[in-house]
C-alpha cells in the first residue's frame, strides 16, 4: 500500500496548457474523486498517474518513489477504463489472468487470485465466457477484477460507471465503495456526476479549466466552497447567487432588502444560498416572487425571481406544500448558511 | 423487394438462370471434355454427356508426364509450384502488411505518414508497370527459376497495408493502454491482441491473395525457363503450343480442372471467416 504525492504538476499540449500546478497529498488507502466539467483535465490528471500521458513539469509519487519517467506497468497499478477495454477475445478468466501471465506468475498462484477475484465480485460461473456475452454490469465486473488480480498500490477508475443505466450505477457506486474499503487500496476516481463524486470520495479534487478549485472532504465542500465555481458544482440543486453590497456589517440586495451579513467586509459581494437553507418566514428579507412549482414529493421546489430584481432564486421546501405560480413569499436563512464570495476572484470571503 | 408481381419473378429468374449457365456451362464442357479419350475430343460434334475416362486421364495427367512427347513436367510438381508461388506470396504479403501497418499505427517515428504515402502509391506501380527493372533485379540477384523469384517481387502489397491499418484504426485505444498497464511490449501486444482481433481480415485477405497468386500468368512467364519451376497456369497454354498435331483436349481441360480445384477448395474452407472479414465492423 502507497500514498501518491503530486508536486506542482502541469501538462501542455504545444502551447496548450491543460493542466496547472497541481499539489495533492494522497494518504494510503484514501479514495479521492478527482470531479469537473468535461474538459477540466481531470482525466489527463488520472491518465499522468497511470503512466500514460508524459508529465510536462512537476513529480508525481507513488509511496516513495517517483514514478516520472516509469512505464505503466512498472508503477504497481490498475486502472478500470471507461468502455471496461476487456480483450474481447479472451475469456474472462483469461482477460484477468492475462497481466499475471505476463509477469511470469506461477500457475498456481494465477488461477488462485483469479478465483479469489472472481469470487469478491461474484463473476465465477462466467469465467469461461468471452466479453460479448456479458452485460455491461458483469463486464464492470470483470475490469474491475482484472485490477483486483494484480494485488497494485494504487487503483485508478476513469468514470468506470458512465456507461451503465441509471440503477446499475447506484448499485455499482455502492459495491466499488464497499470493495475499496475492505481491500484498503489508495483509489483514484475521475467523474463528471457529482452526486457518484460526494457518495465514493474520502476526498473531492475539484478540478475547473486545468485548476484545483478546492481539495477537501465532502462535507467541507459542501459547507465551506472555496469558490464560486465548487458552491455551484456541489449540491443539487444548485446554489443561489445573487449581487450584494455589504457595509457596517449588513449585505444589502439589489431591491433594498437588508440581510445581516456573516463576514466583515464592504463593498461588491456575491452572495450564495443553497435552496435547502432558506426558509419560509413571512417577514424575511428575500422576497421570491414565485414562477414555478415542482412536486418531488420529498421536497417542493419553488422557482421565482427576488422581488424588484432579475436574480433567480430556488427555495426547496420539505413536503408537499402548496404554492400557486405568483405569488409572493418570504424567505430567510441562517447566518451560517450565507456564502459570500469576492466578486472579481470568485473567491470566498473568510470572517 | 417484396414486390408480388409473376412477372417481375419470372423476368428475375430468367436472368438469373441465364447468368448461372453462363458461368456454369464452360466448366460442364471442361469436365466433360476431361472425361473422354482423345480420339472422341477430335471428332465432330463435341460430347456434351460425360465419358468414361476421367481416372484414365486424370493418372496420365498428374504422373504421366502430361502430354506425350513433350519436355513437360508432370502437372502434380505444377500444382505443386503454383501452391508454393500462392502460399510465399499470400502470406508474405500478409506478414509484411501487418508488420507495417502495426508501425504506422502504433509508433510514432518522423515521416511516418511519409512512409504511409510511400506505400499508397506503389499501388499505382503493379508488376505490369515495372516488369523490366524488376526483372532485371531478380535476375541480377541471381533468383531466375526459383520460388523466390516467383513470389518476392509480388510480396509487397499497399492494399493490405491499407487494409490492416483501417483495421487496427478501429480497435479502441484503451486495448493498448489497457495491455501497457498489463505490461505487454509492443511484440506481445502485436501477437497476443492486434492478430486476434485482425483474424477475420487476415482470412479474408488470404483467400483473395491466395487466388492472386495462383493466377499470376505474366511473371511466371518470364522467369520461369526451367520445365520443372512452370505454374500450372502456364502450363496449360504451353500444352496448347507444344502439341504437334491437333491439341490433347482431354488431357488440357483435366489441367484446367485441376488448376481451378485449389482456389475453390480455399475459398469453400475459409468461407465463413471471409464474409465475417469483410462484413463484420464491431471489434
Amino acid at each position: 500500500m502507497a500514498g501518491i504525492n503530486l508536486v506542482d504538476l502541469t501538462k501542455s499540449y504545444g502551447d496548450t496548457r491543460v493542466l496547472h500546478h497541481i499539489e495533492g497529498a494522497i494518504d494510503d488507502g484514501e479514495f479521492i474523486v478527482i470531479v469537473g466539467p468535461s474538459g477540466c483535465g481531470k482525466s489527463t490528471l488520472l491518465r499522468m498517474i497511470a503512466g500514460l500521458e508524459t508529465v510536462t513539469s512537476g513529480e508525481v509519487f507513488i509511496g516513495e518513489r517517483k514514478v516520472n519517467d516509469l512505464e505503466p506497468a512498472h508503477r504497481d497499478i490498475a486502472m478500470v477504463f471507461q468502455n471496461y477495454a476487456l480483450y474481447p477475445h479472451m475469456s474472462v478468466a483469461q482477460n484477468m489472468a492475462y497481466g499475471l501471465k505476463i509477469r511470469k506468475l506461477p500457475k498456481p498462484e494465477i488461477d488462485r487470485r483469479v478465483r479469489e477475484a472472481a469470487d469478491i465480485l461474484e463473476i465465477g460461473e462466467y469465467l469461461d465466457r468471452k466479453p460479448r456475452q456479458l452485460s455491461g454490469g458483469q463486464r464492470q465486473r470483470v475490469a474491475m477484477g482484472r485490477a483486483i488480480v494484480r494485488d497494485p498500490q494504487v487503483f485508478l477508475f476513469d468514470e468506470p460507471l458512465s456507461n451503465l443505466d441509471a440503477k446499475l450505477r447506484v448499485q455499482m457506486r455502492l459495491e466499488i465503495r464497499k470493495l475499496q474499503q475492505r481491500l484498503g487500496v489508495t483509489s483514484i476516481y475521475v467523474t463528471h456526476d457529482q452526486v457518484e463524486a460526494m457518495t465514493l470520495g474520502d476526498r473531492l479534487m475539484v478540478l475547473n479549466g486545468g485548476y484545483v478549485e478546492q481539495f477537501g472532504t465532502p462535507v467541507e465542500l459542501y459547507q465551506r466552497p472555496a469558490s464560486v465555481f465548487v458552491a455551484g458544482f456541489i449540491g443539487s440543486p444548485a446554489m443561489n447567487f445573487m449581487t450584494v453590497t455589504a457595509a457596517n456589517g449588513t449585505l444589502t440586495l439589489a431591491n433594498g432588502a437588508i440581510i445581516a451579513c456573516p463576514v466583515s467586509y464592504s463593498g461588491e459581494a456575491l452572495l450564495g444560498v443553497r435552496p435547502e437553507n432558506l426558509t419560509a418566514d413571512a417577514d424575511g428579507p428575500m422576497r421570491l416572487v414565485v414562477e414555478m412549482v415542482e412536486q418531488l414529493g420529498a421536497n417542493t421546489l419553488v422557482h421565482g425571481r427576488l422581488e424588484g430584481m432579475d436574480s433567480e432564486l430556488v427555495a426547496s421546501l420539505p413536503g408537499i406544500a402548496n404554492v400557486d405560480p405568483g405569488a409572493v413569499l418570504g424567505f430567510s436563512a441562517p447566518g451560517d448558511a450565507l456564502h459570500l464570495f469576492d466578486t472579481q476572484m470568485q473567491k470566498r470571503l473568510e470572517p | 423487394m417484396v414486390e408480388r408481381r409473376p412477372f417481375v419473378a419470372f423476368l428475375t429468374h430468367l436472368v438469373l438462370v441465364l447468368g448461372v449457365i453462363a458461368i456454369a456451362l464452360p466448366i460442364w464442357i471442361t469436365f466433360v471434355a476431361a472425361s473422354h479419350n482423345e480420339v472422341r475430343m477430335a471428332q465432330v460434334p463435341l460430347p456434351l454427356w460425360p465419358g468414361d475416362q476421367l481416372w484414365v486421364n486424370l493418372k496420365t495427367t498428374l504422373f504421366g508426364g502430361g502430354l506425350s512427347g513433350t519436355e513437360i513436367a508432370p502437372v502434380w510438381l505444377m500444382l505443386l509450384n503454383s501452391l508454393a508461388m500462392a502460399m510465399m506470396i499470400s502470406v508474405g504479403k500478409i506478414s509484411i502488411s501487418l508488420l507495417s501497418a502495426f508501425a504506422i499505427v502504433y509508433f510514432k517515428f518522423p515521416f511516418r505518414m511519409a512512409c504511409f504515402w510511400l506505400i499508397f502509391i506503389t499501388l499505382m506501380l503493379p508488376v505490369e508497370v515495372r516488369i523490366l527493372p524488376t526483372f532485371e533485379v531478380v535476375a541480377r540477384l541471381g533468383m531466375l527459376n526459383s520460388y523466390w523469384g516467383l513470389s518476392i517481387p509480388l510480396i509487397a502489397s499497399a492494399t493490405a497495408t491499407f487494409m490492416f491499418r483501417q483495421v487496427f484504426l478501429t480497435i479502441p485505444d484503451e486495448m493498448l493502454e489497457s495491455a501497457r498497464i498489463d505490461g505487454a511490449g509492443p511484440m506481445r501486444f502485436f501477437w497476443d491482441i492486434l492478430l486476434p482481433l485482425s483474424r477475420t481480415n487476415i482470412a479474408a485477405l488470404f483467400v483473395i491473395l491466395f487466388i492472386y497468386g495462383w493466377n499470376q500468368y505474366l511473371w511466371p512467364l518470364l522467369i520461369t525457363t526451367d520445365p520443372s519451376m512452370t505454374t500450372i497456369v502456364i502450363s496449360i497454354k504451353q500444352m496448347l503450343e507444344a502439341a504437334e498435331q491437333s491439341p490433347q483436349w482431354n488431357i488440357i481441360m483435366m489441367t484446367a480442372l485441376l488448376a481451378m480445384l485449389p482456389p475453390i477448395l480455399v475459398v469453400i474452407s475459409m468461407q465463413k471467416l471471409f464474409v465475417q472479414g469483410l462484413t463484420e465492423t464491431d471489434k
